[in-house]
């Protein structure tokens, strides 16, 4: 049979993206420009992992090994990890702390201050009149490259871009409204865990924006007799698209779930009852009865309070198809032993090992796996309509946030992903 | 350092070993029975432990919560298909008071996905306190604090 076919140049759009932006090296290092080196604000950890001076903690900006430091006078500051001389790594650790505030490269011991400023070389002037830096030498000149910092209510976030808007315009006025209702007490950290997945970045900043998939993927509640999608639930997006919040109420008297055992597709069991319910329990403890938020805030955090769970996700992109997860688990500053152990109960549904919610990293697998080969290949992102609304209830059956991820990514790629070639039915 | 009873010692490395091979084999529904009634069982980095702080990926403090993680995993959860293996150390015995003893292990849990490489995929040590009672000793507790803080995808099968 002849089939003909001609060959076309077509582009990504919000509902419907080239399969190779998973995979291609070149839309890789594109993005670490565009994105996580252009004009974004990045999230690199929390006021309250680094509460004294000279305390210190190793993030990343999409792969770029970056040092999150609170400086003598209150300041916190970041760096990049790469010392002014070889490009040795400087800080080694995961984190600690620096009492003297001094950041001494192990390879010759350049030392930088806090900011990062260069503020030793050793043998500056030779040896006994041999050797040393030519007289011309400024050390000014040779500081660590220093991002801009800036904080909203105890999340720390930095750019490299000097042209950005301030951090609380980037996230906007809706974003913010969000992060105020689970920072409106101080906090302290529970701990962290980290998740490695064999799969593009993208592929996780749409999963944590798509809520289509939560009641068909996550069958821990059904399962166990609890179905959630008559409960209020709630969609918002920034101005911008990328970033989103859902977020979903609690119960109001009996949940039933045939409505969703007609239309799933993975055969349900009849319901188990939960042995032991403090699984689950939820205690409202912010001035609303909001049990699930999860929020979006491109291109590298998710902030999340799922029950009594609060916790961030950092991204941390390490190849095309290498991603890892930062979860940081935190509660209230003034916690009692007993609500901490509650919270650490709770924390079994979340997380690498999360029993509502496992499946993501398995899911972001799946993805990488299938469309391996399949550049010029589109996925499909029409559930819901193929626009981007800022507000939408209920948020189930829409794709509305994943779309507006695209949306904002696609604008801050431009030309850098270039339009591929498909094979069209002539 | 003093040598531990050797009937102890016995009950709890077969313990482990019986602990691991019913993980290794499979038979998910028998792990609870391992643990008393009122029990703790917990999964949790090392780099959390050496910084006191508390959260694990897993942490169950009852036996019907490790109930509850096994029917999930059979019904509900999502994740590669694998065989794990344990590896355990004979154990240290740390302590002994009445009838409860403490103890510690090395453990390696190998992975085999369905590409059929065998993998690495989380070590550590258990740090437990066993209750000895007719002949038998069960876990009281069990903390699985483990090296590997970089979890390949997720955790499903209890360590
Ligand atoms: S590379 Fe850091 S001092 Fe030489
Ligand atoms: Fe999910």
């Amino acid at each position: 049979m002849n089939t003909q076919v001609r060959v076309e140049a077509q582009r990504s759009i919000p509902t419907a993206i080239d399969y190779k932006v998973y995979h291609d090296p070149e839309v890789f290092a594109a993005e670490q420009r565009n994105v996580f080196k252009g004009r974004t604000w990045c999230y690199l950890g929390l006021e309250a992992e680094i509460p004294n001076a000279g305390d210190f903690r190793t993030s990343h900006v999409g792969e770029t090994p970056v040092v999150l430091v609170r400086g003598q006078e209150d300041k916190v500051f970041a760096w990049v990890n790469r010392c002014a001389h070889k490009g040795a790594t400087v800080c080694r650790s995961l984190r600690g702390n620096q009492a003297d505030g001094a950041f001494v490269c192990v390879y010759h011991q350049w030392a930088y201050d806090s900011e990062g400023t260069l503020v030793g070389v050793p043998f500056r002037r030779g040896m006994k009149g041999v050797g040393g830096y030519d007289k011309d030498f400024d050390p000014a000149n040779h500081s660590l490259e220093k991002l801009r910092v800036e904080s909203y209510k105890g999340m720390v976030f930095g750019t490299f871009s000097s042209e950005i808007e301030p951090l609380e315009d980037f996230l906007g006025p809706v974003m913010r409204k969000y992060i105020d209702r689970v920072f409106q007490r101080p906090i302290k950290v529970l701990g962290y865990s980290r998740q490695y997945m064999a799969g593009n970045w993208k592929l996780y900043s749409e999963n944590s924006r798509d809520s289509y998939h939560g009641a068909l993927l996550h069958l821990f509640y059904p399962t166990f007799g609890i179905y959630r999608q008559s409960q209020d639930s709630a969609g918002e997006l920034a101005e911008q698209g990328f970033h989103n919040v859902f977020t979903v109420s609690k119960p109001k008297g009996d949940i039933d779930y045939t409505s969703f055992g007609d239309e799933a597709n993975r055969e349900m069991q009849g319901a188990t009852k939960l042995q032991d319910e403090r699984l689950l329990q939820f205690r409202p403890e912010i001035d609303d009865d909001v049990g699930l938020h999860i929020q979006s805030l491109f291109p590298n955090v998710v902030l999340q309070q799922i029950q009594n769970t609060l916790a961030t996700r950092q991204i941390v992109t390490l190849g095309p198809d290498k991603t890892e997860l930062v979860w940081t688990y935190f509660g209230y500053a003034d916690d009692d032993e007993e609500t901490t152990r509650h919270r650490l109960r709770n924390l079994n549904l979340v997380g690498p090992s999360g029993l509502i919610s496992m499946e993501d990293g398995e899911a972001v697998e799946l993805c990488q796996q299938g469309t391996i080969g399949a550049e010029g290949k589109f996925n499909f992102i029409e559930m819901g309509g193929d626009d981007v609304r800022e507000y939408y209830a209920p948020m189930g059956m829409d794709e509305n946030a994943v779309r507006g991820f695209w949306k904002g990514y696609l604008e801050l790629m431009g030309d850098a992903l270039s339009a591929s070639t498909a094979e069209v039915p002539a | 350092m003093t040598i531990a009873d050797p009937v102890l010692q016995g009950l709890i490395d077969s313990l482990n070993a019986a602990y691991g091979l019913c993980l290794d084999d499979g038979r998910l529904e028998d792990w609870p029975e391992f643990f008393v009634e009122d029990c703790l069982y917990q999964v949790i980095a090392r780099e959390n432990v050496d910084n006191g702080l508390p959260a694990a990926v897993m942490y169950c403090d009852s036996k019907g919560m490790l109930v509850d993680r096994v029917v999930a995993l059979r019904q509900a959860n999502v994740f590669p298909e694998h065989f794990s293996r344990h590896l355990i150390s004979r154990a240290v015995v740390t302590g002994s008071e009445g009838n409860t003893v403490t103890a510690e292990a090395s453990y390696a849990v190998l992975q085999t996905r369905n590409d059929g490489e065998t993998r690495i995929f989380n070590a550590g040590k258990y740090v437990d306190r066993f209750l000895v009672e007719d002949g038998a000793a069960r876990l009281v507790s069990r903390t699985c604090v483990y090296d590997t803080h970089r979890i390949a995808t997720l955790l499903a099968t209890p360590i």
